[in-house]
């Protein structure tokens, strides 16, 4: 690890190294990318959006492009994450680089296509101009610019007109760092055409011990009518930096339900986009933060409502443990044109210890007259007179806590619809709150029955 | 030996609040059902909570006997596995917890405690049917999170039913009457019998402000609190004469003879 003076230069000397691409539009979005990030460099505690979040841990690390990984623990870690058959389809990436071997979409329902980008840039160049790098803005989202400015690996889901899975796309992001620490940047377009259906997971994870960054960025368009159904589970390793750009755009009708969970991670920062420019389109962010030790995990969303009768719903929850830390910052933002916006957005956060901190901030900014925007967030610790009701009834008073610990997770799990999501939510509900068997949602003995 | 001994107990808010119990002497022996009333504010969900070992107060003098043992070495939870059963004045909704994983977790570390083994889930589905039909309660109760949503009756019911099933040697309700509508009246003091009844060493101590109650369920003493201590106890006849002439009497009484 070195410390570099200009802290955008280790990046741009992996840049220069990159081959450049055959496609030119390909080089240009990648200028594009690395010309916005070395503008805004790494963002500082002076930036309104990164006043709670510092990442100078990351801006002085020196990573270098993560190499490959092979070997038993590679399939061990796999296995470990793998939806089995539960799953529509399944691509591996190992360090950032597809895995076929480990990959598999031989059960996938008719016009839906899930493939490694690599793949995609040679077989679908003109869905891919079309959309990638379109809608992240990369202008306020420096990581995003840095991981436009290496768009190679990560996937491609096309979900055509009237398609539908019911099976979850499970897209595997696996990290086992080297001897170096290592960078990868992932980049997932998700183009979900008119009255298709699709459930879609993507899973960051990685092993304890090491230090090592991933930076996502994620497109998703949803066209009309469109359904989605999106989960990311992020249990990256306990040293590990996640930064992440989700970006959705929803046309007219269609809805849109996200889940994100962060166990994992030293750091991690989710940004959610969704921009609502149809219609009667809908929004369901659900959010669950289980942090532990020192832990900082930051959530940030922005509903952007740009058309009239849109209703957005927003639950955010968090459990700190330990000196754990967490922020969410919820902007919702209502266009003079969309009246009849329906924006709820609560967030509850429950603290284990005194030393836990949470930040929760709401923004609204409503330019429209006709419109219901409610906000509400609660911090507090486990309710002592619900602790003492149980213990008065028997319980010990580790046994109350963890009751209403899993109880106040189970609201957000049991929202969950992809059993292999919420069984990794419910083991590790089990292994830090003393879950126990017969209160899972998800029976793990039939889930484990399921994936042999 | 009483079943429970309650000596000069004095309680205050913890860390040096206010002083509410100011000496109660109380003793309630085997097989008996005893009632306190008393103006409001007078100490008597304090007195319940301070025996059942609300952390919030703090006992700065006298001692409690429970069963034989100092009730006020144990933990709550200790006390709720030794037989100590408060019915709360308000009980609290837990949403998300359901009621059958919490009352089974309830009734197995009592047997724990006990050295008896627990109960699986076949033996406990039984038990559960069997005081649910004592109390009429509805089928789907079970399944609901603890009290969440409940009708102010529907949870002091609820009291009376998990009562029920621990099977507690000695049951504090406070205040369950208040919130229960006629019908569902008789049915709790139904069942508050039924389980006073069920073995002849079982205690109750009833904290209410209605003679009514006392009607169905009979009780051998009946206790008046006033300010923190308990000043005059008699028969159930002296409920009467308290619903008859209300509290000052007995200040009167007792400023006379102090
Ligand atoms: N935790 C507390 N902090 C401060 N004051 C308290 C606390 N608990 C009780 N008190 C006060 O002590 C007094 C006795 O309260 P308690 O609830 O025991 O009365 P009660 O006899 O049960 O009344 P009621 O008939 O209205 O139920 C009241 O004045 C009450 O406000
Ligand atoms: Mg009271």
């Amino acid at each position: 690890m070195t410390t570099v003076l200009e802290p955008t230069n280790s990046f741009v000397t992996s840049f220069e190294k990159v081959d450049g691409h055959r496609a030119a539009w390909v080089n240009e979005l990648r200028q594009r990318g690395m010309t916005a990030f070395c503008e805004a460099g790494f963002p500082t505690a002076k930036m309104e959006q990164w006043r709670d979040t510092n990442v100078s841990a990351i801006a002085q690390t020196h990573f270098v492009p993560a190499p490959t990984a092979t070997g038993k623990a590679v399939l061990q870690l796999a296995k470990q994450y793998s939806f089995g058959d539960t799953a529509a389809a399944e691509l591996v990436f190992i360090n950032g680089h597809f895995d076929p071997h480990l990959s598999t979409t031989s059960a996938l329902a008719k016009g839906i296509k899930v493939l490694s980008l690599e793949k995609a840039f040679e077989t679908e160049n003109v869905l891919l101009e079309k959309h990638l790098g379109k809608h992240a803005r990369i202008e306020q989202h420096p990581f995003a610019a840095l991981n436009t400015g290496f768009v190679h690996e990560g996937a491609l889901v096309h979900i055509a007109k009237g398609a539908i899975t019911e099976k979850p796309i499970h897209l595997l992001f696996l990290t086992i760092p080297g001897t170096e620490a290592a960078v990868s940047q992932p980049r997932v377009l998700v183009v979900a055409e008119e009255n298709s259906e699709s459930s879609i997971v993507e899973t960051y994870a990685g092993t304890d011990g090491s230090v090592y960054y991933t930076n996502a960025v994620t497109e998703i368009i949803a066209e009309r009518s469109a359904r989605i159904d999106h989960n990311k589970l992020q249990q990256e390793g306990n040293m590990a930096y996640h930064t992440a750009l989700m970006q959705v755009v929803l046309s007219e009708r269609a809805a849109f339900v996200s889940h994100s969970t962060s166990i994992g991670s030293k750091l991690t920062r989710n940004d959610l986009a969704v921009f609502m420019g149809g219609e009667f389109a809908e929004a369901t962010l659900n959010g669950l933060v289980l942090a532990k030790d020192e832990q900082h995990i930051d959530n940030h969303t922005f509903l952007q409502h740009e058309k009239a009768n849109c209703p957005s719903h927003e639950l955010y929850k968090h459990v700190l443990a330990d000196k754990s830390s967490a922020v969410f910052n919820g902007k919702i933002y209502v266009q003079k044109d969309a009246q009849k916006t329906d924006a709820k957005q609560t967030t509850k956060s429950l603290l284990l210890t005194n030393e836990a901190t949470m930040n929760s901030q709401p923004a609204l900014e409503i330019y429209a007259d006709d419109v219901k925007c409610t906000h509400g967030s609660t911090i507090g610790p486990v309710d002592p007179n619900a602790v003492f009701y149980l213990i008065s009834r028997g319980l010990s008073v580790a046994q109350a806590r963890h009751l209403m610990t899993y109880a106040f997770a189970a609201d957000i799990t049991r929202r969950i619809k992809v059993a292999p999501v919420r069984v990794r939510i419910e083991d590790f509900m089990t292994a830090q709150h003393g879950l126990p068997q017969d209160l899972r949602i998800t029976d793990q003995a039939r889930h484990d029955v399921a994936m042999q | 030996m009483s079943l429970l001994e309650v000596k000069n107990l004095h309680a205050e808010v913890a860390g040096g609040g206010r002083k509410i119990l100011k000496g109660v002497n109380l003793s309630i022996e085997k097989g008996e059902i005893h009632a306190i009333m008393g103006k409001n504010g007078s100490g008597k969900s304090t007195l319940c909570q301070v025996l059942a070992g609300r952390e919030v107060y703090t006992v700065t003098e006298g001692e409690v006997l429970f069963n034989g043992k100092d009730l006020l070495e144990q933990a709550p939870e200790e006390r709720a596995r030794e037989g100590l059963f408060l019915g709360f004045q308000y009980p609290v909704e837990i949403p998300g917890v359901s009621t059958s994983y919490f009352l089974k977790a309830a009734v197995n570390e009592t047997r724990k405690h006990h050295g008896l083994p627990e109960l699986d889930a076949m033996q406990f589905l039984k038990l559960v049917k069997e005081k649910m039909d004592l109390l009429h309660m509805d089928k789907s109760f079970m399944n609901r999170a603890i009290n969440e949503g409940f009708s102010g009756g529907e949870k002091k019911r609820n009291e009376v039913f998990q009562m029920a099933v621990v099977s507690p040697l000695l049951g504090l309700l406070d205040e369950t009457d208040s919130g229960l509508d006629i019908d569902a009246l008789k049915t709790v003091s139904h069942g508050v019998n039924a389980i006073h009844q069920s073995d002849k060493d079982k205690a109750i101590l009833l904290v209410t402000h209605y003679q009514r109650l006392l009607n169905y369920i009979v009780p051998d003493k009946v206790h008046v609190m006033i300010d923190g201590r308990i000043v005059k106890s008699g028969g159930k006849e002296l409920a009467l004469e308290l619903e008859e002439r209300g509290y000052d009497w007995v200040e009167n009484e007792i400023a006379a003879t102090a």
